[in-house]
């Protein structure tokens, strides 16, 4: 009994493949018997899904396929395309195709191709079958969605399956696919649906619900990246002002070196790239190497303007805001003369390129992404620099009362050359992270400088949150109106209102208070 | 006494270069065409240098945006000069500027009217920047923005500005700004007889400018505004209205920076928005702080000498000017507060 089972099973599982390949066999009867009897052949292959159609219809689509006169159908390779052996190719010709025939092909292969193993056919796949809907397309593409676990080939899949069933007659399936297309958030399947609103008058209402749920979201994906943009502009103004908050915020210095000093970090990580070239294990993580240097770099190019012209005018605003200015034109023409008018470029490592793209099709660049991580990093930094080191503290107790301070035995000028040391390699960082987004040139700086300037006015002249706040702000708020007003007006605007901002709190948001704001 | 002599000579001295430029090339004291061209446009810039003083140097508004009023006035004429090109224009289109032909303008914009009057001009030429002036200067004095926040708010002024008229669609000819001006009060620039008339004009104006800055600085007015800016608390708390004197000194600044920017124009025959850059107004300062602050002529004696400097090294060695500008800046600051005419007259007491 049980081997009369055995037998059985046997015979049944050497039997389904054979009676699939009889299912191909005979729907290959006819191919090249006429044009309209071989487009009956490839939509019928086409709807098999027998993986083995594939390169049959591929050959036949190049002009490759031959038929003998007995009607064996033979592949490129000479094999029978039946029975995959050997065929006899005597008196062979190749079965020509037409119009007709060509545009069943195109269906046909994309619809065969939902199944393929490789990721990115299917995903063409999947687009292409969304450019020809037909009714006969579902039942393949409901088998390909079942399989398909990529989640954007999934959601191309969703929306080919939909305009599909808005072809076919089925009203129950309409109603279906407009209820999964008001699911989507892509600006495809509101042009799928304005289309159908016009060709299904009784589906109207559910339409438009559709179109709406649609708007909503894309709305709201517009929204996030208006924010992410902002936040991306708003940490690089971060990172620019907070080397100004403080030299000028907390030391009282005005810097007009300042966006000079970016710029010097900016070319210190050029040269460390252009170092890093020749060691090929090392290259990809010049960008990291470059921080330190940059920091160092213009740490010490701060500390010996401090302590070389900047000590002998305190006290005296104005004199050292021309002075430092002079200052910047000399560094900015010393650069000029040494790398150059032109352009340098700083590549983005591997790791730092490319685009992240979240649910609901927001995409954000990661060169961006990273310097929101890296101005977070930086603040916090600061942050916990001047709040639990040694140094942190000297240069509180200086600012709050020098003499006090010398008295109980610190040594004012060398926290002095210090804290504007610190400032000025935060500006050197900002550098680095402005070689990722901005042209590496001379003139680098200029364009943050005043920028940044506003930050710490708008902010709150030595108040760290300040800063965080009001380069968020400024950033946000200029990507918002940029739609509005381009980028140039925008720029105006935010200018003009920080302007009639200072009238109601002329010492920024983050005033400080009590003695420290009488000074 | 003798400064005020040297200043009558170097007066003289400058009205004379238009005559010996009409002198026989070959004699002695002929002076050439560049001579000319250069030394009028010196004198705008000394005016310039005078209205900057005046609010610096006397008040302690140090702005960092006069060149925002100077190419105000510069633009205001500059309307002028392309309303009298007329149909001469490479389009020949008989009422539109070339540049509003090509971006497609079908009629002038209403902010052009009026422009084809020469009086209107020079009116536009003072009141427009006056008028931000008063705007900018009533919000920053009103809640007391002083000092270095006041150089940055005007600094972002300007930086403004330059973006704003950078863009195509204000109506000012973008990145270009005007050109190719053919006439002025009827007489062809570019001829010696406008070029005489134009210098002319311009040293009238800097004369009687002088004469009026320094009316109102050895006025009362001027004694307090020197007040203001060497105890601004102190003079409110005796009941000045500090405001208002900030205010006065603020716009008449502005509106002489104005007219010497209408007078510069025509004389170098373009004016683009490269001149509302921070970078210009900076250097205008410098001049003044050179020269010597809180004296009048020490601001007229930065101007020249510095254009002077700037002249030579420009043609002589390009790439050393930067270095020697922002080396004036350091060795000024550092060594000379009281500018070249302080090596010559005792410190005040």
């Amino acid at each position: 009994m049980r081997r009369h089972l055995l037998g059985l099973f046997l015979a049944l599982l050497l039997a389904w493949p054979a009676a699939a390949q009889d299912r191909f066999a005979s729907a290959l009867a006819g191919l090249g018997e006429g044009f309209g009897q071989t487009a009956e052949v490839v939509e019928r292959l086409g709807a098999l899904g027998d993986p083995r159609a594939i390169p049959l219809l591929q050959a036949l689509q190049d002009g490759q396929l031959r038929r003998t006169p007995a009607g064996t159908v033979l592949l490129p390779d000479g094999r029978d395309a039946a029975t995959g052996q050997p065929g006899d190719a005597t008196g062979a010709e190749a079965v020509r195709i037409n119009n007709r025939v060509r545009q069943a092909l195109r269906g046909a292969l994309g619809r065969l191709q939902l199944l393929s193993p490789d990721a990115e056919a299917r995903r063409q796949a999947a687009e292409a079958v969304f450019r020809s809907p037909a009714p006969e397309n579902v039942p393949l593409l409901d088998a390909a969605l079942a399989k398909e676990t990529d989640p954007g080939i999934r959601a191309q899949l969703e929306l080919a399956l939909a305009a599909s069933q808005l072809r076919a007659d089925d009203a129950a399936a309409k109603r279906d696919a407009v209820a999964r297309l008001g699911t989507a958030a892509t600006t495809e399947a509101r042009a799928l649906l304005i289309e159908a609103r016009a060709a299904n008058p009784d589906l109207a209402t559910a339409i438009d619900v559709s179109i709406a749920a649609i708007e909503q979201r894309l709305a709201v994906r517009r929204a996030v990246e208006t924010l992410f943009q902002g936040l991306s502009l708003g940490s690089v103004l971060l990172l620019a002002a907070l080397g100004l908050a403080v030299t000028f915020g907390v030391m009282g210095v005005i810097n007009m070196a300042h966006g000079e000093f970016v710029m010097l970090g900016a070319y210190a990580t050029f040269v460390v790239q252009e170092l890093c070239r020749g060691i090929p294990w090392l290259a990809p993580w010049s960008l990291p190497l470059a921080v330190p240097a940059a920091f160092l770099v213009t740490a010490l190019a701060g500390a010996a303007l401090e302590r070389g012209l900047i000590r002998h005018l305190y006290g005296r605003p104005l004199e050292t805001l021309l002075m430092t200015f002079g200052v910047g034109m000399i560094i900015q023409q010393a650069v000029r003369l040494a790398f150059g008018a032109q352009n340098r470029e700083v590549t983005s490592p591997s790791w730092m390129q490319g685009t992240l793209t979240f649910p609901g099709g927001i995409a954000m660049t990661q060169n961006r992404l990273w310097i929101i991580v890296f101005g977070i990093f930086v603040l916090l930094l600061v942050v916990a620099a001047i709040r639990f080191t040694r140094f942190g503290l000297e240069m509180r107790a200086v600012v709050q009362n020098r003499r006090i301070a010398a008295t109980m035995g610190i040594r004012t000028g060398r926290v002095d050359a210090m804290t504007f040391a610190f400032g000025s390699g935060l500006a050197g960082l900002a550098g680095v992270a402005l070689s990722q987004i901005d042209n590496v040139s001379p003139n680098l700086g200029t364009g943050y400088i005043i920028d940044s300037f506003m930050v710490v006015v708008f902010g709150g002249v030595g108040s760290l949150a300040g800063t965080l706040v009001g380069a968020l702000t400024l950033g946000v708020v200029n990507k918002v109106l940029e739609p509005y007003a381009g980028a140039v007006l925008a720029k105006v605007c935010v200018l003009v209102a920080i302007m009639l901002f200072i009238q109601r709190r002329p010492k920024g948001l983050f005033a400080l208070k009590g003695r420290a704001a009488e000074s | 006494m003798t400064l005020r002599l040297v200043l009558a000579g170097a007066i003289l001295l400058l009205a004379l270069l238009p005559v010996l430029n009409r002198m026989p090339a070959e004699s002695a004291l002929h002076v050439s065409d560049f001579v000319v061209s250069v030394s009028g446009k010196w004198i705008t810039y000394a005016v310039l240098a005078l209205a900057i003083d005046l609010a610096w140097g006397y008040a302690g508004i140090l702005s960092l945006g006069h060149g925002a009023f100077f190419a105000l006035g510069g633009y205001a004429i500059g309307m002028h000069l392309m309303r009298l090109i007329g149909p001469r224009g490479v389009y020949g289109h008989p009422v539109l500027p070339d540049f509003m032909v090509f971006l497609g303008y079908q009629k002038l914009p209403w902010y052009w009217l009026g422009f084809d009057h020469f009086p209107f001009a020079i009116l536009m030429a003072m009141a427009v920047p006056g008028l931000l002036a008063l705007v900018v200067g009533y919000l920053a004095f009103r809640s007391r923005i002083t000092g270095v926040y006041l150089s940055i708010i005007t600094q972002a002024l300007t930086y403004a500005l330059m973006l704003a008229f950078f863009r195509n669609d204000m109506g000012f000819g973008g990145n270009n700004g005007f050109t190719d001006f053919k006439e002025l009060l009827g007489m062809p620039l570019n001829t010696p007889n406008a070029r005489s008339v134009l210098f002319y004009a311009s040293l009238v104006l800097l004369v009687l400018s002088l004469w009026l800055c320094s009316v109102i600085t050895r006025s009362k007015l001027g004694r307090v505004l020197v007040a203001i800016r060497d105890a601004e608390s102190r003079v409110r708390f005796l009941g000045y209205d500090v405001t208002q004197h900030k205010l006065f000194v603020f716009v008449l600044s502005a509106v002489l920076a104005g007219l010497a920017g209408a007078l510069y124009v025509p004389q170098v025959g373009i004016i683009n928005p490269g001149e509302f850059s921070p970078g210009n107004s900076i250097e205008a300062v410098i001049w003044v702080a050179v020269g010597g602050r809180g004296t009048l002529v020490g601001a007229l004696l930065g101007a020249f000498s510095v254009n002077a400097l700037k002249t030579w090294l420009t043609t002589v060695a390009p790439d050393l000017w930067l270095f020697a500008l922002g080396g004036l800046f350091v060795a000024v600051t550092l060594f000379l507060p009281r500018g070249l005419i302080g090596l010559f007259t005792k410190a005040p007491k």
